[in-house]
């Protein structure tokens, strides 16, 4: 039941003391009219509301949650006490800044190690989340070329296996969007690269390992590539939890990057955000930064640099997340940090070896932190689809992985079990995908219908987008 | 070296055993030796829980916590239920990620219907979006999403947030559009000036209300003239002014964004924040982000989804109305939490006592011969002039544990209030400014 409806006038809270000082009300012409809606109850009442809200939904603590691409590890209580501390919560973004040394060193570690483990030299932490970082990196990319007066590149190149926000952000910077093929490995194909390749490009975005898996070992020439034809290159950092401590982006060629501190650095999802997006760079790029970047060694300080794109958000981004990423770090430190990695691969290709002999793995070699089936056979034979899989597992309270994700592989599953899963889990997992594939084979129906034990079975999506209600309409209205 | 992987060194090698490697190291061979960190990562090694407390709570301790705060400009310090702190530490809610998966997220996907209606019923709009980042980016996606082929310029008041502005900006350098600054005229919107240069090639017009100064604009007379030349009128409010201020709606606004952070999120040194966005229903389906509808299950039964999603980059790719996924949705939560806890009545006293309060302090600092620059109606905060410097004013009231009003420049300060503030702060305030 909708918290409107168990409203009922003259409950409520008492949360404010009278006013002490003469009442003060708007003119006539300011002055309110509609009537407000908002929900009268007591504070017990609330209270009982979202504990039910609470228990109508999955978060990682409530199982298995291998959500390919989405890197859905352990979200530790440590980070979550210290973003609390009011020393950072009780801070006004406009305070002087001898008041706020502490945030700013919190900034200005943060970007140390970030940039330590990217390869990169700078970092902002203004942008919210990965998409709002793939926007800020690419107007880097677009006024460093405006800067050396360089206006015919207008292209990005994307490959086809990328996610939709890649080719989204490349549109709201104002690039036009060139899909390259991958190869039939999976990895990005080199000659229809440099047939792209070009005095119009103005770069690349990529992950790497790709949203297959995999690690594309030419990743050296791509970059060779596009620098020779005078474009940049972009490094989605979606997929880094898989090689942290062992390969760095600005090693691999990239100038600029994003990460998100939500996947690979432990803070948590909150159901869709807030999440942290910063933007790395090579020094060429530093200057057009947005203007919150921490200097100073004894006094810190913000400045403005010279050429910046300007801001892409109020005040300094998300700061109490990166609190938490920062906390994540300095607890695993120069060791944890590699170890995190490989046991997220580790524990991905023990997945994927006890599933191969009955799924059909899209890329069947060594993967990296997540792996790719492709269910179009067992489809063609059972009518089973991806989402009829997916769908059955949430009745073992299990999340499912990505769905229909990359499109380049049809009917696709991809599973992320992330390095904080212990083997019992991921064996526990392997027996449920293997109970569901024979269920396919012998009740086809039983999991046309899953799930069953959800407080709600399969949803009307059409029926939603077609007639929208987006909201509850009040009696009186 | 702390750690969060359960499976111990001798579990990890039977693993590897079993899946036929002898070290992890082989499952990192097919990189190519020459882009492979060497040495190790040049980071500190990593600490027990109980010394990265002690780290990080040392580095908390550098920063200045203000007990009485006097500054707002765009983040402003509201009373936080308890409730609402209590709601977002649930795990199950915290930890959960994007409601892709409906039939096990219809707690979040109700919070967020129930956020959906909250906002369209504090703004007066059809529809909502489930909040983008913070009020910044929901200025800047608003004025994006006003954009069609024959319009592709908007105009901006200058006496909007210095932050919003910066943020437009850069997305109109992003998205190709063109963008006009609307001079201020004695700290209001300069409506000659946007009558006379409003053209047919214009999107919208973005006007913050109450404005960074405080002050109400003549939000009807301006969206008047917007409407006139064809383009849509974008309103930036406050919400918890909306406890007694006119909706968007009723001003004549056909998109209503505003920075959420007032509306039980911790000042937090900026973020994280929310933006909201709503809008008249003909323009629904140009909203960005995440919207949630209601819709049935195969039994009939109520349900929410994710809707609407032909919108978005995950189906549209470059096409899509903005490259959002991720939005706010905890923040989304709180300020739910928080509407509720408070209430139509809680909402409005939040109102009047910051109004209230706020000229209170005004009349009290034009005693003591600081003069008001507010010449009409304004809300929670308000631009004074001083002979003294205002770096003067501020270290008198800092010394004293007082955060004072934003220095605008050598000699003006914007003062906020919320009802936060007692009368015997602002009188504390106004005791150790009559004495400097």
């Amino acid at each position: 039941m909708l918290i409107f409806e168990k409203s009922r006038p003259g409950r409520g809270c008492s949360m404010l003391p009278a006013c002490d000082v003469e009442v003060k009300l708007p003119g006539e012409r300011d002055k309110r009219e509609r009537l407000l809606h908002l929900p009268e109850l007591s504070e017990g009442e609330l209270s009982r509301h979202y504990t039910e809200i609470a228990s109508k939904s999955h978060g990682v603590n409530d199982g298995f949650y291998p959500l390919g691409s989405c890197t859905m590890k352990y979200n530790p209580k440590v980070n979550e006490d210290m973003a609390a501390l009011p020393g950072f919560t009780e801070i006004h973004p406009l305070q002087p800044e001898h008041t706020v040394q502490g945030c700013m060193e919190v900034l200005k570690l943060l970007e140390e190690y970030l940039c330590e483990i990217t390869g990169m030299d700078h970092m902002t932490f203004q942008p919210a989340a990965g998409a709002h970082g793939e926007f800020t990196g690419l107007l880097l990319i677009k006024k460093y070329h405006e800067s050396r007066g360089d206006k015919k590149r207008r292209k990005i190149i994307v490959p086809d296996s990328a996610h939709g926000t890649n080719p989204a952000s490349a549109a709201m910077a104002g690039f036009a969007v060139v899909s390259v093929p991958s190869g039939p490995d999976g990895c990005v194909d080199l000659e229809k690269l440099r047939e792209e390749a070009g005095e119009d490009v103005a770069g690349l975005m990529l992950t790497n390992p790709n949203t297959v898996g995999l690690f594309d070992k030419n990743i050296l020439e791509i970059t060779d590539i596009i620098h020779d034809c005078g474009g940049l290159c972009y490094y989605d950092g979606a997929n880094l939890n898989a090689v942290m401590g062992t390969v760095r982006p600005g090693d691999m060629g990239f100038d600029v990057i994003h990460l998100n501190l939500h996947k690979t650095f432990s803070t948590p999802h909150g159901g869709g955000g807030p999440g942290s997006g910063p933007v790395g760079c090579k020094e060429m790029l530093a200057n057009f930064l947005p203007s919150v970047l921490v200097t100073g060694e004894e006094t810190l300080a913000f400045t403005k640099p010279g050429q910046s794109i300007g801001e892409v958000k109020s005040f300094y981004g998300n700061f109490l997340v990166a609190v938490k990423a920062l906390t994540y770090i300095l607890t695993l430190g120069r060791e944890g940090i590699p170890e995190a990695s490989q046991n997220a691969v580790l524990n991905a290709n023990y997945m994927m070896h006890k599933l191969k002999d009955l799924y059909t793995m899209a890329y069947d070699e060594v993967c990296m932190h997540e792996f790719v089936m492709s269910l179009s056979g067992l489809k063609k034979a059972t009518g089973i689809s991806a989402m009829d899989i997916a769908k059955g597992l949430l009745d073992h309270d299990i999340h499912p992985p990505t769905m229909y994700f990359p499109l380049i592989v049809e009917e696709a599953l991809m599973v992320e079990p992330t390095e904080t899963e212990s083997r019992e889990t991921l064996d526990e997992a392997v027996q449920v995908f293997r109970e569901l594939y024979k269920l396919a084979e012998t009740d086809a129906e039983s999991l046309h219908n899953a799930p069953v034990s959800t407080p709600v079975t399969r949803l009307d999506e059409v029926g939603a987008a077609r007639h929208p209600v987006l909201r509850y309409v009040f009696e009186e209205e | 070296m702390g750690s969060y992987v359960p499976n111990t060194a001798e579990e990890r090698q039977a693993m590897l055993n079993e899946i036929g490697f002898q070290t992890i190291d082989e499952l990192f061979a097919h990189i190519p030796s020459d882009v492979k960190i060497k040495e190790g990562l040049r980071i500190p090694e990593g600490m027990s829980e109980l010394e990265v407390r002690r780290k990080i709570g040392k580095i908390a301790g550098k920063n200045r916590v203000f007990e009485t705060i006097f500054r707002g400009a765009g983040a402003y310090r509201h009373y936080i239920p308890s409730i609402v702190k209590s709601v977002i530490a649930k795990e199950d809610l915290l930890t959960a990620y994007t409601p892709y998966q409906a039939e096990i997220s219809q707690g979040i996907l109700q919070s967020i219907f129930e956020y959906q209606t909250m906002i369209c019923d504090l703004t007066g709009m059809d529809a909502s979006n489930a909040s983008v980042y913070d009020g910044a980016s929901a200025a800047a996606e608003s004025i994006v999403m006003c954009r069609d082929r024959k319009r592709r310029k908007a105009f901006i008041s200058a006496a909007a947030a210095p932050y919003v502005l910066a943020a437009v900006k850069t997305y109109c350098f992003g998205n190709e559009m063109e963008l006009e600054i609307i001079p201020e005229k004695d700290g209001l919107t300069d409506l000659e000036y946007l009558k006379a240069h409003i053209d047919k090639e214009t999107a919208c017009v973005y006007v913050q209300h109450p404005n960074y100064y405080g002050n109400l604009e003549d939000a009807r007379a301006i969206g008047e003239a917007v409407h006139e030349a064809g383009a849509k009128f974008i309103m930036g409010v406050n919400p918890i002014s909306l406890g007694i201020l006119k909706t968007p709606r009723e001003y004549g606004a056909d998109v209503a964004v505003g920075e959420g952070q007032p509306l039980g999120l911790s000042l937090g040194f900026g973020g994280p924040y929310l933006g909201f966005m709503a809008c008249v229903g003909s323009m629904t389906r140009k909203l960005p982000g995440r919207i949630v509808g209601q819709t049935t299950d195969h039994n009939g039964k109520t349900g929410y989804v994710l809707t609407l999603q032909a919108r978005e980059q995950h189906i549209r790719r470059e096409k899509a109305s903005s490259n959002i996924c991720s939005n706010q949705a905890l923040c989304a939560l709180a300020v739910g939490v928080y509407l509720a806890a408070m209430g139509n009545e809680g909402l409005r006293n939040a109102a009047i006592q910051c109004t209230s309060k706020a000229h209170y302090l005004a009349e009290q600092l034009e005693k003591i011969g600081f003069t008001v620059e507010n010449k009409g109606e304004f809300f929670h905060e308000f631009v004074t002039v001083h002979d003294r410097s205002a770096e003067s004013v501020l270290k008198a009231l800092e010394e004293q544990g007082i955060l004072g009003g934003y220095p605008l420049d050598d000699r003006r300060i914007l003062w906020c209030c919320t009802e936060m503030n007692t009368k015997e702060e602002m009188d504390q305030v106004v005791r150790i400014l009559k004495e400097v």
